[in-house]
């Protein structure tokens, strides 16, 4: 038998976070193509139940990291449980989410465990007993195929690109709790408090349909009509950098290159031009539709579906009709 | 006060991007090098806190092929003080590890309270090197952060997660880096252009430092076939609520 995936979860408040269910599934995918084990690693405070969901998507083993140290998530506290834990493993390839959890611990566990990351991919595969990994350059211009010349590699996955798996509950994976010694002074850098954005709202580089808006819209009240028509389809609102700049969403909600990169499976462009930098963060998406005036936008050469017209009288009627659809 | 930023030379963001002929690297003729968006953010930061809290030195540091000294020259112009240069062969291939490594074979033996890195450098988009050079030198680091307040040797740094923002304090010396909306960079007056010319440059050579991630080929994303205008103004909508469902089946 080949050397074990390992794979590290991502938990909020005693949940899984969806990427915690692309990984898992995705490990699952190249532990059944390599022959080996999938192990999988659960840390925060109140998460022992969650081991039993990890085995739903395809974990062996589940080593829980359970401490009130974890409550809030700390870089240092975080990698040096995972590193220990990885050591004892001895896996072939880490699998972490390319959230900002993971894009905040992964370099981290690769400095010191010596060994190559290949950052942020949008495919895995097996290639004579090796994983090489699929990822995006120059923002998504240029695709790269790398491969590990260490060991050990890592590889922290984009969100929303893998598929998770059905669970099936009549998997089940060993639980081994992990001793944590960790205490407070070991870590420099502590979260002092956490401003949860508003509500439920749902992030945009998780959510399945984005509905983004650009200086097309003109103004922020203006948002309004893109929220109703991303609630018909429970999506999130996302914006260009034109419409972050002016003041009008939060920064949090841009797409583009120095933005989120997003990958919905539908994605409604209204009001945006399509900037070279915005294309960068969203053309992965499965379909993009376009809602612009001007014909000879660029955006209309990456969307499937366009419409020429007024957004403010586009956006309303679609809204309506959606509605009758998915009703 | 002593800062170090970590800056490197990427291509202009509106650069059309070629693939080399080896096809594993990108063709470097006929591109426009700039100073990398976010390296600006941690350049301008590290000058205001220069500003606010005077008797501090900015130095800017930068592994890459001679031609990175323009990027550093960038920065000077916008007010660092120093500038060091590790030097690559022209077509040398680095990972990230091996960038942290070159990285904190220098800062090793620098002074320094605080080391500044953009988030992410915009060609190999590897969002990497900060938080290893931090491991590296195991210091505590905040990556992505969008503001910043220093005060009793402490820095408190915003960083924006799914869905909310983290408030992180941390002791010094710390690696941080610099997401956009932390400022707004300044663009080099010209006396600073003038004087960032004649600068020296300390220039050292980069010792051979074996990369752990091999790029085995390059491509171009698979061409999306051409948009499909669906009509104009709200007339279009029915029919397009219906490709939606039945041509691609999202909805
Ligand atoms: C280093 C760098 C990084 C960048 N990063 C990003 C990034 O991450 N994300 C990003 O988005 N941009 C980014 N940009 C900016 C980018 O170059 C563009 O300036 C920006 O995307 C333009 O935003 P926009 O499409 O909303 O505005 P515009 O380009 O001004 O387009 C507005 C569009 O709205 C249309 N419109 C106006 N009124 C209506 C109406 N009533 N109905 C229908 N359509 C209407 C117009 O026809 C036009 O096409 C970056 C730039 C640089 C240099
Ligand atoms: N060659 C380099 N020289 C100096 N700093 C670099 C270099 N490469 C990356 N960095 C720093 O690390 C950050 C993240 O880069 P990356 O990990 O390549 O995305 C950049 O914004 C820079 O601050």
């Amino acid at each position: 038998m080949s050397k074990p995936v390992f794979v590290v979860t991502e938990q909020r408040d005693g949940l899984f976070r969806k990427v915690s269910f692309e990984a898992l599934s995705e490990g699952r995918r190249i532990a059944d193509s390599l022959g080996s084990p999938v192990v999988a690693i659960i840390v925060g405070s109140g998460v022992e139940a969650l081991a039993e969901t990890a085995g739903h998507y395809g974990a062996d083993r589940a080593l829980v990291a359970d401490s009130d140290i974890f409550i809030n998530y700390s870089a240092e506290g975080y990698t040096k449980t995972i590193l220990k834990a990885i050591q004892q493993v001895d896996p072939e390839i880490v699998l972490i989410p390319a959230s900002s959890m993971g894009k905040d611990l992964a370099p981290r566990l690769a400095a010191r465990l010596d060994c190559g990351l290949a950052a942020d991919c949008i495919a895995l595969a097996v290639d004579n007993g090796r994983v090489l990994a699929k990822r995006t350059m120059y923002a998504n211009k240029i695709l790269a195929d790398v491969q590990f010349n260490s060991t050990l590699g890592i590889a922290s996955l984009r969100p929303n690109i893998f598929p998770a798996a059905q669970p099936d509950t009549s998997r089940k994976a060993t639980v081994e709790p992990l001793k944590v010694d960790i205490s407070q002074t070991d870590l420099k850098a502590v979260v002092k408090e956490l401003i949860s954005g508003a509500g439920e709202k749902i992030d945009i580089s998780e959510a399945n349909v984005i509905v983004a808006g650009g200086r097309g819209m003109k103004g922020p009240d203006q948002f309004k009509i893109l929220e109703k028509l991303a609630a018909v389809l429970k999506g999130a609102v996302g914006a260009s950098r034109s419409a972050v700049d002016s003041g009008w969403r939060q920064h949090a909600d841009q797409v583009g290159q120095t933005g989120k990169t997003v990958a919905p499976d539908i994605y409604i462009a209204c009001g945006i031009s399509g900037a070279i930098q915005h294309l960068a963060g969203m053309s992965s998406s499965k379909c993009i539709v376009a809602i612009n005036k001007d014909p000879d936008a660029p955006i209309f050469q990456r969307a499937d579906y366009g419409i020429v017209g007024d957004l403010f009288e586009v956006v309303p009627k679609l809204t309506d009709e959606l509605k009758k659809v998915v009703e | 006060m002593k800062i170090l930023v970590c800056v490197k030379q990427v291509p202009d963001t509106e650069t059309r991007i070629k693939i080399g002929s080896d096809k594993k690297s990108i063709d470097a003729t006929d591109i426009n090098w700039i100073l990398n968006p976010y390296d600006e953010y941690a350049v301008e930061e590290a000058i205001q806190i220069k500003e606010k809290q005077g008797d501090t030195i900015v130095t800017v540091i930068s592994v890459g092929p001679e031609r990175s000294v323009s990027a550093l020259r960038t920065a000077v112009a916008m007010g660092a003080d120093e500038a060091i240069l590790v030097k690559t062969d022209d077509d040398a291939y680095l990972d990230s590890l091996a960038v942290a490594k070159a990285l904190v074979s220098v800062i090793k033996e620098l002074e320094f309270d605080l080391i500044l890195c953009g988030k992410q450098a915009v060609d190999d988009d590897n969002l990497q090197v900060g938080p290893m050079v931090a491991e590296l030198l195991e210091l505590p680091c905040v990556t992505f952060i969008a503001d910043l307040k220093l005060e009793n040797g402490k820095a408190t740094a915003k960083r924006e997660i799914e869905g909310g923002t983290m408030v992180i304090e941390t002791s010094l010396p710390a690696v941080l880096t610099a997401e956009k909306g932390l400022n707004e960079p300044r663009y080099p007056a010209l006396r600073g252009i003038m004087m960032a010319k004649r600068k020296p440059i300390d220039e050292r050579q980069l010792q051979y430092i074996e990369p752990k991630i091999d790029v085995v080929s390059v491509e171009y994303p698979p061409t999306r076939k051409g948009g499909k205008i669906v009509g104009e103004g709200a007339e279009a909508v029915p029919e397009l609520v219906k490709l939606l469902k039945e041509e691609a089946k999202v909805i």
